[in-house]
């Protein structure tokens, strides 16, 4: 039993600090954003929260996902943008 | 609904004396009226006080990724080189990186007196980082002032320590005292290890907003209160947030308008909230002027801007040209002294020689008292220093000022785009130019180093005087030369032109 977190995260470190197992690390290959959760160290939080504190506070829609690849926070739960709004986001996005 | 106003905390912090009302006599400077010791400690900051902002530098280091809560006008996909709004960086830094670079950056711009933490989230939700570079600058960089902008959400817990690294300028931005419209700008925050929505989410917001700034002011750390306009949602409100943070020992009170773009992937960019028009926004200021000083000069920085407001040379400073720099800190250190000594001079100079009575040659032969003047709006292009120094093509913005018989305001700045970029390309110039004509509604003189002939007639066409005269002139005594200019052509005589009477 193990989130992880997939290649949609942004790498703002919100996550890190409040993982009460110390799970989660910054990425290691220079030019990626995507954090790393240590499915040996996770527990999703159990008898420590309520909640998975990462799946908490992540601001993007989809990053944390669970054992089956389901997302913690889908898409629309978060920011409130309408789905047929995300896909032009998505398209907007700055590439540079 | 209305927040209890409780105890004004100031009289710790503001001392008495000076005229707390919104404005003294006719004084150009929006800070005037503020005690002695305040104004003392905003004079070289730029985002601060207008009258510094010409001269002073400043600069923000991105060591603040994690936010915990989301505004509908942010994205919290921060990463990008190409956009200029707040809550977007190039790159992230460790503090240990965030220290180097403002030490290089102070090296080489001497003019540089502030240092921030803006983000791209929010600093107090990433205190470690934020604190360590506190730490690390006040230890290594002693002579640059220290500064952060938050939420609010993190404050009260984090007061002590602010106080502890000499922090004395905080920014809190409060976009609401009302929960219920609060709920319509943040869609949820992250508090007691959960993430809340809805109005109860809005009003521990709220809360903590409140609290803090109570809390800083109580400790005589000036506080500054960030709001952005959201029509339709909050623009009303905001005369209300006006005077319940004056009443709690805000400062100043900036009111910025809402960037709210599709492209930007923001809830109110895609949902199509529009953004305030400049008269909008100059009403509103207007509005709140009479509550408390206002900031007009804002230029919503990114989380990583270098240099005077207004200018980014973030790109200078890239962490792999810094790598290469030699920095010898401490001979900088004494020639930035040199420097801002030299520019506070230039400026105490300026407020005696505007505070000494002005020889009118006009009053002193005219019988009878001359008719009453209207006042006139002039834009004006500068890339700093106070002068009227850049061309017309050139220009990234336009500084408008209000300019009466024996005062001139300055109301706010026009962004626009360069009518002219570089000495080749002026392909787009025709549509380019009308944009920049519609930013200057309103207004009637246009001064600049330079103004080439296509865009002068056009100017002309659209009602405003193009003028070229004052190339390097201080803006202060051209905008007055040109109003005297006006007044012996019997051009102002008359009450204003119906149309021109925009705000």
């Amino acid at each position: 039993m193990a989130l992880s977190i997939n290649e949609l995260c942004v790498g703002c470190h919100a996550c890190e600090p409040l993982c009460p197992n110390k799970a989660i690390s910054p990425p290691v290959r220079r030019g990626s954003a995507v954090f790393f959760i240590n499915p040996d160290k996770c527990t999703e939080c159990l008898g420590d929260h309520d909640l998975p504190q990462c799946a908490e506070i992540c601001p993007v829609e989809g990053a944390i996902v669970d054992e089956y690849g389901e997302p913690l926070n889908p898409p629309g739960s978060l920011t409130g943008i309408p789905l047929h709004l995300i896909d032009v986001a998505r398209e907007g996005e700055c590439r540079m | 609904m209305e927040l209890p106003v409780i105890h004004n905390a100031a009289p710790a912090a503001a001392g008495g004396g000076g005229c707390s009302s919104g404005g003294c006599g006719s004084a150009p400077d929006a800070l005037a009226h503020l005690p002695e010791h305040i104004r003392a400690r905003v004079q070289d900051h730029p985002c601060y006080s207008e009258e510094a902002h010409h001269h002073f530098a400043r600069m923000h280091v991105a060591v603040a990724p994690a936010c915990n809560i989301q505004c509908h006008y942010c994205n919290r996909k921060y990463d990008c080189s190409n956009e200029s709004r707040p809550g977007v960086v190039s790159e992230l830094l460790t503090p240990e990186q965030a220290v180097r670079k403002t030490l290089a950056v102070a090296a080489a711009i001497p003019q540089m007196s502030v240092l921030g933490i803006a983000g791209p989230g929010d600093p107090l939700a990433n205190p470690e980082r934020t604190f360590a570079t506190f730490r690390m600058l006040s230890e290594q960089a002693p002579d640059i002032k220290l500064c952060v902008s938050t939420n609010g959400l993190a404050l009260p817990e984090c007061v002590d320590e602010l106080a502890r690294h000499n922090i004395d300028h905080v920014t809190i931005t409060i976009n609401c005292v009302d929960p219920e419209i609060g709920a319509r700008i943040y869609p949820w925050i992250f508090w007691n290890h959960r993430r809340m929505r809805g109005v109860e989410a809005a009003r521990i917001l709220v809360e903590q907003q409140q609290k803090g700034l109570e809390m800083l002011t109580a400790r005589g750390i000036l506080v500054k209160v960030n709001s952005v306009m959201i029509p339709g949602i909050n623009d009303e409100h905001l005369k209300e947030v006006s005077k319940v943070v004056k009443a709690k020992g805000a400062f100043l009170h900036n009111v910025m308008p809402l960037i709210a773009e599709a492209e930007h992937g923001t809830y109110f960019g895609l949902t199509g909230q529009r953004e305030p028009t400049a008269a909008e926004l100059e009403t509103l200021q207007e509005a709140c002027a009479g509550d408390m000083a206002m900031m007009r000069h804002c230029r919503q920085c990114r989380a990583d801007a270098v240099g005077m407001l207004g200018e980014d040379r973030g790109a200078e400073f890239t962490l792999d040209k810094i790598d290469a720099l030699e920095v010898d800190y401490a001979s900088a250190m004494v020639e930035r002294a040199k420097v801002h000594e030299r520019i506070n001079a230039e400026l105490e100079r300026k407020r005696q020689l505007r505070a000494a009575p002005r020889f009118q040659p006009g009053l002193v032969i005219s019988e009878t008292p001359p008719p009453a003047l209207r006042k006139v709006r002039m834009a004006v292009a500068t890339k700093g220093s106070g002068l009227i120094n850049e061309h017309f093509g050139h220009a990234h913005e336009f500084l408008v000022y209000e300019v009466g018989a024996d005062s001139a305001r300055f109301l706010g700045h026009r962004k626009c785009t360069p009518y002219c970029m570089g000495d080749t390309s002026c392909g787009d110039g025709e549509s380019v130019l009308a944009g920049i004509l519609r930013s200057l509604e309103g207004v009637e003189v246009l001064l600049a180093s330079k103004i080439g002939f296509e865009p002068w007639g056009e100017l002309e066409k659209a009602g405003i005087q193009p003028n070229g005269e004052h190339a390097m002139e201080a803006i202060d005594d051209a905008l007055r030369a040109v109003y005297d200019e006006m007044a012996a052509a019997g051009k102002l005589a008359a009450a204003p032109a119906g149309a021109r009477a925009a705000a």
